[in-house]
């Protein structure tokens, strides 16, 4: 059956197994017709695509301050996206990436402020400390679905909202709170990963960066070490799925826990782990986003929505390592460059949403047309063999 | 395989569709376009340029950030002021947007609320050519830069009025005060509606508790619930987000509460008799004129009352209040104008006059 419909191969067949083939040029394919929605939405409204783009690609590329904002903006949601796409390859859909991020964010804010060490120690503690306990926040789901069976995306899910009370209750607690304010104090410099945070700041360093625009212009931002984190982050999710036996196992009851139990592997236990290892990231995400931009956590009224905006960048990116550091570039920069539109032009905001919203709706069509193509082979294949 | 070229057509079909809509809007517009962007830059020379960064709660959010840009509009209808906006998703985006709005040329960038304190402080330190200004700064130990200007509000002036009425229309005589966070800033609102119920009936009750949040709708919800339950039949809230489940409950148990900052009787049309307003529509008007006089008041931190039209009552008072109550309130307000009331704002204030 197989080898008949391979036999009478069309430019049809050609271009639809070119584009299963891989997500790739799914992708691409995808922000290109997420682009044109975007056009003709604006046209609509009555502003011109061309200039609308042209005014988004500008305000994104063409000042060093301005990549440098899109690459502090994609940081948070690579590495959340990178927790989303590791229980994803497990057969886990970790919704809770937004809970973790903020205990992730708790617990830097705690460590960063409490304790003090010089910052060689006190920069990694942190870290480990916010991966730790977001982790272990992560195991619990993990935990309940190992042992009783609750699924994932439900206690991910209630764990996300105890996880925003507990830091508006944290927030307020005498002594951790800034005083008049809904803030807690910033931490210790030494828990600071901002590039050269306390040279730009002094005297000198403003007098320098003055004379040299490139630097100057760069820096004026946030500019933090949390890319560099990320993108090894990336390298180890990826060597750990593909080279080692645990990432293995993980992947085997991925596909298909039976098998891999009669395949020897512990179910329970790479489940928790799995779970344990998302939340990990995601913690790491809270952590690097209050040691390189906020400083502190604040109260908040609702999700910020670094786990969400995750589980449409690991979609982006097929789940792939690769895939999700130029996805969470792509989704950084439409966000930065679309708030560029309403000043420029005067377009409202709307429209800007509707934009990034077709474009990202168009991304995670590949799945789809996917289904949808593949359905149409295999009636055709079973009409061939009938 | 009919079927399959069928699919494939169709497929082509709506591509092409895409691409002449896309093609034909691009094609269509850029005469008008260019036309347009020469008018608009012809101007820029004179036009002052006025933006604002809005909160987490964007520019439709019924609250601050509408009334913040519908004080921009008016700006641009009656001083000509070139105006626009950029909305904030998280709190991480104020010092990013500040800057897009520093890089598109604004005579006067303006933050709006609070939370934007440090951002604008850090902004206007490292820009001391840019103006800034923003509303209700929480600025703390610093020092008010050169560059930046802040909006308060007397908050109690306003609430004096609400408490009146309060006063004026409890019939059990036993109100409520919610507030957000036990600070400063509410305690305009505490002690200013208390001042207010006991100015129109001194033998009233006032019971007081606050939520310790602006966010949680449902602690808000509790606290008014209680305070009915123990016969209080109005309730002000001075809570932002918790203060919705203060109305949420007047909406259930059937009593009366009084919204804050803007008009919110439309979140309970029955139950909200008035709104103690922040005007800052008003506020922000103000500064854009002061701005365009050459007065532009760098340093300071205006505030803005009743004799200005910074604070009021609601509009939709009426639908509730019997309109004498509503005189007797207009004749108070001229009273605090003129200083023949001094309204506290805070527990000393209070204390010493009732």
């Amino acid at each position: 059956m197989k080898n008949k419909t391979f036999a009478d191969k069309t430019f049809a067949d050609k271009t639809i197994a070119y584009l299963t083939k891989g997500t790739l040029g799914f992708s691409i394919i995808s922000i290109f017709l997420g682009f044109i929605i975007g056009a003709i939405i604006l046209a609509i409204a009555g502003f011109n695509p061309i200039q609308a783009y042209g005014v988004m690609i500008s305000g994104v590329i063409s000042r060093p301050s301005y990549i440098a904002w899109t690459i502090i903006g994609s940081t948070p949601i690579i590495i959340t996206a990178l927790s989303i796409a590791f229980a994803f390859k497990t057969g886990l859909f970790n919704i809770g990436a937004e809970g973790q991020f903020i205990i992730g964010g708790i617990t830097a804010a705690i460590v960063g402020y409490f304790v003090e060490l010089p910052s060689f120690l006190h920069i990694p503690l942190v870290l480990l400390a916010a991966m730790t306990a977001a982790g272990l926040w992560g195991g619990i789901a993990g935990f309940l679905k190992a042992k009783f069976g609750v699924h994932e995306v439900i206690s991910t899910i209630m764990l996300n909202w105890i996880a925003l009370y507990l830091n508006n209750y944290i927030v307020l607690i005498e002594g951790f709170r800034r005083a008049t304010s809904q803030r807690t104090h910033e931490i210790q410099r030494t828990a600071n990963i901002v590039i050269l945070e306390q040279w730009k700041r002094s005297p000198e360093g403003r007098e320098w960066l003055r004379g040299h625009d490139f630097f100057g212009d760069a820096l004026r931002t946030p500019l933090n070490w949390g890319f560099v984190i990320a993108i090894i982050l990336a390298i180890i999710v990826w060597y750990t799925l593909n080279k080692t036996t645990l990432g293995y196992e993980l992947k085997a009851v991925g596909y298909n826990r039976h098998a891999a139990e009669y395949g020897g592997i512990n179910v329970s236990r790479s489940m928790f782990t799995s779970m344990v290892i998302s939340g990990a990231l995601a913690g790491a995400a809270g952590g690097l986003h209050v040691m390189g931009i906020s400083k502190s956590i604040a109260s908040l009224a609702a999700m910020e929505g670094f786990g969400f905006n995750g589980i449409a960048v690991a979609l982006i990116g097929g789940n792939s390592s690769l895939g999700i550091i130029f996805s969470g570039l792509l989704f950084s920069a439409l966000q930065y460059g679309g708030s560029k539109i309403q000043p420029a032009l005067g377009a409202p905001s709307e429209v800007i949403h509707i934009m990034i919203g077709a474009i990202v709706f168009f991304i995670a069509m590949p799945k789809l047309i996917k289904y949808i193509l593949h359905n149409i082979k295999k009636k055709r294949g079973a009409k061939n063999a009938g | 395989m009919f079927k399959k070229m069928l699919a494939l057509m169709l497929v082509l079909l709506l591509m092409a569709t895409a691409l002449v809509g896309c093609g034909g809007g691009a094609a269509q517009d850029p005469a008008p376009e260019e036309d347009q962007e020469q008018v608009e830059d012809q101007p820029t020379e004179e036009q002052i340029k006025m933006a604002m960064v809005t909160d987490v709660g964007g520019v439709n959010d019924q609250s601050f950030n509408e009334s913040a840009w519908n004080g921009h509009k008016q700006a641009e209808a009656e001083l000509g002021f070139s105006v626009s906006y950029v909305e904030s998703e998280q709190d991480a985006d104020y010092e990013r947007n500040l800057e897009t709005l520093l890089d598109a040329g604004n005579d006067l960038i303006w933050g709006i609320g609070f939370m934007m304190t440090d951002a604008i402080l850090e902004a206007a330190e490292f820009n001391p050519d840019q103006k800034y200004a923003i509303i209700d700064p929480d600025f703390g130990e610093n020092v008010v830069p050169e560059n930046l200007v802040g909006v308060l509000f007397k908050a109690e002036e306003g609430s004096f009025l609400v408490g009146y009425i309060a006063g004026k229309m409890t019939e059990t005589n036993k109100v409520g005060f919610v507030g957000g966070m036990d600070f400063p800033v509410i305690h305009g609102f505490h002690y200013g509606f208390m001042a207010g119920v006991k100015h129109a009936n001194p033998d009233a009750e006032v019971l007081v508790q606050y939520a310790d949040s602006f966010v949680d709708a449902a602690r808000g919800k509790a606290i008014a619930n209680q305070m009915y339950q123990q016969g209080a039949d109005i309730v002000f809230h001075a809570a932002g987000g918790a203060g919705d489940g203060v109305i949420e409950a007047a909406r259930e148990q059937d009593k009366y509460a009084i919204g804050v900052d803007e008009d919110q009787n439309h979140l309970a049309p029955d139950h909200v008799i008035t709104s103690a307003m922040k005007r800052v529509d008003n506020a922000i008007f103000m500064v854009a004129e002061m701005l365009k006089d050459g007065d532009y008041a760098g340093g300071e931190t205006k505030v803005f009352g009743l004799a200005d039209g910074g604070v009021g009552i609601a509009p939709t008072s009426d639908k509730h209040v019997p309109a004498e109550i509503l005189e007797e309130v207009k004749q108070v307000e001229q009273e605090i104008i003129a200083g023949k009331i001094v309204v506290p704002n805070n527990k000393d204030d209070y204390e010493a006059n009732y």
